[in-house]
C-alpha cells in the first residue's frame, strides 16, 4: 500500500483557523516521549475547517494498542479548547502512521535526549546489513540490541558495548 | 452490502477480534512473571498490540451488527458460548516454550492472513489490516527466534518445546476452516482463501521448524469448535478474571 506523506503544518494559505489550530497542537506533548509534540511525531493527520470555522481534527495512533492515544486525544481536545477553536478531534486508523512521518525536528529532539531515531524505512533494502546503530552518549557503532521490545511500544533497547551504557532506540515502523 | 453478507462479515470480524483479546489476555498472564525483564516487557508488548487490534475489530464488529454493541460491552458482556476465538489462542501459557510455540504458530497465521487482508474489498477491513500487519511481522521475528533458540537450544529446551508442539498442533486445523457464510466472503473479494492462507503458513512454518531442529507434527484429529462457540475448560477461568470488573460494577467509568 502507497505510505502517504508525513504532514507537519497547514497548507499555504490555510484559513486563519486553522493555522491557529496547528499552533495549539503543536503544544502537545506525546505524554510517553514529552520532547516530541503530537506534530513532529506526525500523527496529526488532517485539520479542516468548515464555512462556519467549526474545525475538525483527525489523528492517527502510533501502535494500535498505545495506552497513550486517548490520553492525547484528551490533550488535544483541551489545548483546542483553550486557544478558543471549535474542534472535534477524532482518531483514524488508515492509511497506517509510520516512523516516516516523524519530522526532521522531531528526530533531533530524540537525538538531544539519547534515544536513537528511527532508521528510514526507505533506505533498507533485504540484502542490506542491518543499520549501524550508534550510541547516543559516546558515538561508538559498537552495539548490540538487548531486546526488540523497550519502555514504550515504539521503543526498543540496545546497549552499548564501548560505554556499557543502555539506550533506547525509536524502531522503525 | 447485502444483509447475508454483512452478517458473514460480522461474524468473521468477531471471530478475529476475540483471537486476538484472548491471545492479547493470554499474554497478559506473563506481566511479572516471566523468565527475565526483557521477556516480561516483550510478552506485555505484543499483548497490548493484540488487544488493539481487538479494540479496533470489535468496534467494527458492533457497527456492522448494528445493535449498539460497543467494544467493551463486546469483550465484557459475553459469556463463553459467545465466543469465536480459536481454541489455540485460549490454552494456557503452562512454561515460557509452550507459551513461545503457541505465539508462533498464532503470528504466522495472522502475518499471513493480515498481508492478504489489506487487499479486502472491505475498507475498514483493509485499514484494520494495514495497521496491524506492521505489529504482527515483529511478533513473528520475536517468536520465530525464540522457537528456534529453544528448540536448537539445549536438550531440556528442545524437549519442551516439542512437547509444546506436540499439545498444540491439533488446534492448528481451525485456523484455516471455513463455513458457507465466509465462503461468500471470499467469493466477494472481502476475506483471503483459507486454503492458499494454508498453504503460505506451512510453508513458513515448516521452514523455522527446520531452523529450529524440531520435527513437524503430523495432521492428525484436528480440535474445532471454538469458531462455533465450542470451547476447552481454560476460556472461562480467562473471561471470569477478565470481565470480573465490569461484571462486579456494571457501566463503572474512572
Amino acid at each position: 500500500m502507497p505510505d502517504a506523506v508525513g504532514c507537519w503544518g497547514p497548507e499555504p494559505g490555510a484559513d486563519a483557523v486553522v493555522r491557529a489550530a496547528w499552533d495549539a497542537l503543536a503544544g502537545v506533548m506525546d505524554p510517553e516521549i514529552p520532547v516530541l509534540s503530537i506534530v513532529d511525531l506526525g500523527i496529526v493527520r488532517a485539520v479542516s475547517a468548515d464555512t462556519e470555522g467549526r474545525l475538525s481534527v483527525a489523528l492517527t495512533p502510533t501502535y494500535s494498542g498505545c495506552p497513550a492515544t486517548n490520553v492525547i486525544v484528551m490533550e488535544a481536545e483541551t489545548a483546542l479548547a483553550r486557544a478558543g477553536l471549535d474542534a472535534r478531534v477524532s482518531v483514524v486508523i488508515a492509511p497506517p502512521w509510520t516512523t516516516d512521518w516523524i519530522s526532521d525536528a522531531g528526530r533531533e529532539k530524540l537525538a538531544e535526549v539519547g534515544i536513537v531515531p528511527p532508521p528510514s524505512s526507505g533506505k533498507r533494502s533485504l540484502t542490506a546489513p542491518d543499520e549501524v546503530i550508534a550510541c547516543p552518549r559516546c558515538g561508538s557503532e559498537d552495539t548490540r540490541q538487548i531486546s526488540r521490545f523497550g519502555s514504550t511500544a515504539c521503543k526498543a533497547l540496545h546497549a552499548c558495548n564501548a560505554c556499557l551504557e543502555p539506550f533506547d532506540v525509536f524502531k522503525c515502523h | 452490502m447485502s444483509t447475508d453478507l454483512k452478517d458473514a462479515l460480522f461474524g468473521y470480524t468477531l471471530r478475529l477480534g476475540d483471537t486476538s483479546l484472548v491471545l492479547g489476555h493470554r499474554l497478559s498472564e506473563w506481566c511479572g512473571h516471566a523468565p527475565e525483564l526483557e521477556e516480561d516487557i516483550a510478552l506485555t508488548n505484543v499483548a497490548l498490540d493484540l488487544v488493539g487490534h481487538a479494540r479496533m475489530l470489535l468496534t467494527y464488529a458492533g457497527e456492522l451488527e448494528g445493535k449498539g454493541r460497543d467494544e467493551d460491552r463486546l469483550a465484557y458482556r459475553r459469556d463463553v458460548f459467545d465466543y469465536r476465538n480459536h481454541l489455540l489462542v485460549e490454552q494456557p501459557n503452562r512454561d515460557f516454550g509452550h507459551t513461545i510455540v503457541r505465539q508462533f504458530l498464532h503470528d504466522v497465521w495472522a502475518v499471513e492472513l493480515y498481508e492478504r487482508l489489506c487487499a479486502s474489498r472491505d475498507e475498514t477491513l483493509a485499514g484494520i489490516a494495514a495497521k496491524a500487519v506492521k505489529e504482527v511481522r515483529y511478533h513473528v521475528r520475536h517468536s520465530g527466534d525464540w522457537l528456534i533458540r529453544l528448540g536448537d537450544g539445549t536438550d531440556v529446551s528442545h524437549a519442551r518445546v516439542a512437547d509444546a508442539l506436540g499439545r498444540l498442533w491439533p488446534y492448528t486445523g481451525e485456523m484455516f476452516e471455513r463455513d458457507e457464510a465466509e465462503q461468500a466472503l471470499v467469493a466477494a473479494g472481502i476475506v483471503p482463501d483459507p486454503a492458499e492462507l494454508k498453504a503460505a503458513w506451512t510453508a513458513r512454518v515448516e521452514a523455522v521448524l527446520e531452523e529450529a531442529t524440531l520435527d513437524r507434527p503430523a495432521d492428525g484429529w484436528m480440535q474445532k469448535g471454538g469458531r462455533r462457540g465450542e470451547h476447552s475448560e481454560h476460556l472461562g477461568y480467562l473471561l471470569a478474571e477478565m470481565q470480573f470488573l465490569p461484571r462486579a460494577y456494571p457501566d463503572a467509568n474512572w
